[in-house]
């Protein structure tokens, strides 16, 4: 039988453009209000440091963010070929690993918490 | 007689300007930049809450420039346009049938559309915006 990658790359994909599709609209409004200087009550220092102190916290910050990573790595390499740039290995491998830097990263600043 | 197949010339990076449908599908696409680049912005708005209340304090005071306000609606346009055109095609990624019917499509994006609506108010309040 073929072995094929591509399942292990698909699977966080479609993960994380679901979560992408279903979080992100609002987690950008809740930043586009902090922007505008009204600061939702969630976004103060002691709100958002006691929601990421729980274990459910960390876990719904991780899961959102690392997903969300490595979607948008792989969405931005398949933009990358469309607009011409053909060295997809390279990007492929700047964007994976770049995903998975920003996402151990995550974790450690959770866990710091 | 040699034979001549049929090589079409396609230019590799504005092939997508030939028809409404391929700019809409790389509109789509350059979502993934905002999206990405937000993504970004929120590992780093982690390290800064891991930092303590001085570091966070002056993080939401950098998102109070210019750029930051015109990026953030950039990345709500891009976040919002990923979100209702995924909606849009989980009626065709995901089909279901029930017996021998089809569900409507509609209900299925339908349905989607509504998670999303509960899921963000309840974010939004949960978050104390109202």
């Amino acid at each position: 039988m073929a072995k094929s990658n591509k399942p292990v790359v698909w699977f966080p994909f479609a993960a994380g453009g679901t979560v992408i599709a279903f979080c992100m609209p609002v987690i950008v409004v809740l930043g586009f209000l902090a922007a505008v200087g009204r600061v939702p009550p969630g976004l103060s220092y002691e709100q958002l440091h006691a929601f990421a102190s729980g274990g459910l916290g960390k876990l719904v910050l991780f899961g959102v963010i690392a997903l969300s990573l490595w979607s948008s790595a792989h969405r931005l390499r398949c933009t990358c070929y469309d607009f011409g740039l053909r060295a997809d290995t390279l990007i492929a491998t700047l964007l994976y690993v770049a995903a998975i830097v920003g996402s151990i990263a995550t974790a450690v600043f959770l866990l710091r918490i | 007689m040699s034979r001549r197949p049929l090589i079409r010339e396609v230019p590799p990076a504005t092939w997508f300007l030939r028809h409404p449908r391929y700019m809409r599908y790389m509109a789509r696409e350059v979502t993934s930049l905002f999206i990405g680049a937000y993504c970004v912005l929120l590992v780093v708005a982690m390290q800064r809450l891991s930092a303590g209340p001085a570091a966070w304090q002056g993080f939401l005071e950098a998102l109070r420039s210019p750029g930051s306000i015109a990026f953030h609606i950039l990345a709500m346009a891009a976040a919002f346009y990923h979100a209702g055109t995924w909606f849009n095609a989980t009626q065709k990624a995901m089909p279901l049938q029930i017996g021998e019917e089809f569900v409507k499509g509609s209900y299925i994006s339908g349905a989607h559309y509504l998670v999303w609506a509960v899921l963000s108010v309840a974010v939004l309040f949960l978050a104390g915006v109202f």
